[in-house]
């Protein structure tokens, strides 16, 4: 049970506001009203998504005050609590990658599958493309491809055909490649990615009461921000963490634990 | 040793070369599809949303448009109904919008995408400046002009009278009765679909699209001498100034040039 503490937190927290955002829609609820794309918090706060604002500010928007306070908001937050946190905390799409990376290991895929090429520098590049495309095109590119929107919306507002994305993405992610769409390909990943290099919360590694069993490296989704495991005691200081902290659920020996930045410098120092 | 490093070079630049091809090929089919996605312009939007293409770069398609209506209006277009997605529109024959006085989706709106100003008169909100779209009517189907009595989309529509009103006609073919033909002024329409909703027919016979889809322009090349107003349009037009080797002399020049005839 307590091995997936904060596993069960993070579904919850998913389907929550999933349910909140749904009985916005359905019964009026005044919550959270609207969808990840741009929300009112409470019917006063306004949040919004900063990568989607981003892009229309690019293919030339002019945005209303609300819009942009909501997108300032919401980078602060996940620049403080760890950009990805989105995505393991919120984005609708981590339960169906979860899924199949969960099937992936009871089908022992991983012993079939080869070595995955390193162009986990890809989503940048996708990233930068986005941004390219939507001021050329003149509107939000992303935003009219997203798997993530249309999942989420789907889900809030109706679905049409917007569960074959979410198919498409548990596809890829079973068959072609481990930890595919949000390791390599999302751009909002790279882009909350580069909001969180400087965030407090961090998991940190003890190196000292490791036992090099690897079982965090095989849960991780982005297995390249543990290159520290059994060698050094270090936080996790990539923004590519996704703060999901299925390392430190795996880890039989206390090994990994978050904590917040500074803290985790300023015990370094004392050493 | 000198090999080496130009092999690594190679490797290098060929690497690059694929990211750069791998990169381009991604973002022409990516831009392909959404230059696709965008182009479908019959879809209705809420009241106050700005004109063509600004609309689709402004709005973030997080639905509280659609949440305001109290009338659920207006849906979020879902992949597959060939609107581009994630954006606001409605369809009057299933529910037209009922033209709340109060605007509701219009300040629910976070981005701007429908813009206050654009309904509002003096700083108030006022739903008769809306600009959904324009009725249409189809006159070969539309009872009314069959000679039957109808009248059900002129007592629907909720600027009666203005936008739509009826026209009285002799019937010729029994000489004892009236027309009574319901004309859209589009100068008055409003797109709101009650007409749309309430029609009749099958199929409706007076339907509501978009207004740059339905009206006409005429350009520079006509003008109303009497008004005032329409000259105005007259002062962004530009001559157009054709040179061939007639005309480069005057009209009249080239009329009297005898081209020598009448030397001796
Ligand atoms: S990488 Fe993208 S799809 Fe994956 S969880 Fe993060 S935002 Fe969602
Ligand atoms: S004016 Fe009223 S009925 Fe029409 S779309 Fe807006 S909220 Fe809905
Ligand atoms: S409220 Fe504005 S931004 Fe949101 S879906 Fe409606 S028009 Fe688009
Ligand atoms: S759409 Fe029809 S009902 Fe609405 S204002 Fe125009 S004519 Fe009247
Ligand atoms: S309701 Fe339909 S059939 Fe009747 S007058 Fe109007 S357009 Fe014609």
């Amino acid at each position: 049970m307590i091995k997936h503490k904060y596993m069960i937190l993070r579904r919850l927290t998913q389907v929550g506001l999933l349910v909140l955002y749904f009985g916005a829609n359905a019964w009026g609820w005044k919550v959270l009203i609207g969808n990840l794309s741009a929300s009112k918090f409470l019917e006063k706060i306004p949040l919004a998504d900063p990568y989607a604002v981003l892009q229309m500010s690019v293919a030339g928007a002019a945005l209303a005050s609300d819009v942009i306070i909501g997108a300032i908001i919401i980078t602060v937050l996940y620049a403080l609590i760890g950009g990805r946190a989105f995505c393991s905390w919120v984005c609708p799409i981590n339960m169906v990658t979860d899924a199949a990376n969960w099937l992936r290991r009871k089908l022992r895929m991983n012993q079939v599958a080869k070595k995955p090429p390193v162009y986990r520098d890809a989503r940048y590049w996708i990233l930068a493309l986005s941004l390219i495309l939507s001021y050329l095109l003149g509107v939000a590119a992303f935003e009219f491809v997203s798997p993530i929107s249309m999942v989420h919306r789907g889900i809030v507002f109706g679905l049409g055909f917007g569960w074959a994305a979410a198919l498409s993405v548990f596809l890829f992610d079973l068959f072609i490649l481990k930890n595919g769409w949000c390791g390599y390909v999302c751009p909002l990943g790279g882009f909350y990615s580069t909001i969180g290099r400087f965030s407090l919360i961090r998991v940190t590694h003890d190196a000292e009461k490791c036992t090099e069993c690897m079982h965090c490296k095989e849960v991780c989704p982005e297995h390249q921000v543990l290159h520290m495991i059994g060698k050094e005691s270090l936080p996790v200081l990539s923004g590519e963490c996704t703060n999901c902290a299925r390392c430190i659920e795996v880890c039989n020996d206390d090994a990994l634990n978050f904590h917040i930045r500074s803290f985790a410098k300023q015990s370094k120092k004392e050493k | 040793m000198k090999n080496d490093a130009g092999n690594d070079r190679r490797k290098f630049l060929l690497t690059m070369a694929r990211d750069v091809g791998l990169l381009a090929f991604g973002g022409l089919i990516w831009s392909a599809y959404v230059d696709e996605a965008v182009a479908n312009k019959l879809a209705l939007r809420p009241p106050g949303a700005l004109k063509g293409k600004d609309f689709l770069t402004t709005c973030i398609k997080c639905g509280m448009c659609v949440e305001a209506c109290p009338y659920d209006t207006l849906k979020l277009a879902s992949p597959g109904e060939n609107i581009p997605i994630g954006t606001p529109y409605f369809e009057p024959r299933e529910t037209p919008c009922y033209m709340c006085p109060d605007i509701p989706c219009v300040p629910a709106c976070p981005t701007g995408a429908l813009d206050k100003e654009s309904v509002s008169t003096d700083g108030k909100l006022d739903i008769y400046k809306a600009d959904m779209g324009v009725a249409i009517v189809d006159e070969k189907n539309c009872i009314a002009f069959w000679g039957i009595q109808c009248d059900a989309c002129y007592r629907a529509c909720p600027v009666m009278d203005k936008a739509l009103y009826l026209e009285y006609d002799k019937n010729e073919r029994t000489g004892k009765h009236a027309f009574l033909k319901p004309i859209v002024d589009p100068d008055y329409c409003t797109g709101c679909g009650m007409c749309e909703h309430a029609c009749v027919t099958e199929k409706p016979a007076i339907i509501v699209r978009p207004r740059e889809l339905v009206m006409g322009e005429v350009g520079t090349h006509y003008v109303k001498g009497w008004d005032k107003k329409d000259e105005q349009r007259l002062e962004s037009a530009k001559e157009i100034k054709t040179v061939t080797p007639r005309s480069e002399k005057k009209a009249v020049d080239t009329l009297n040039d005898m081209g020598g005839l009448l030397d001796d």
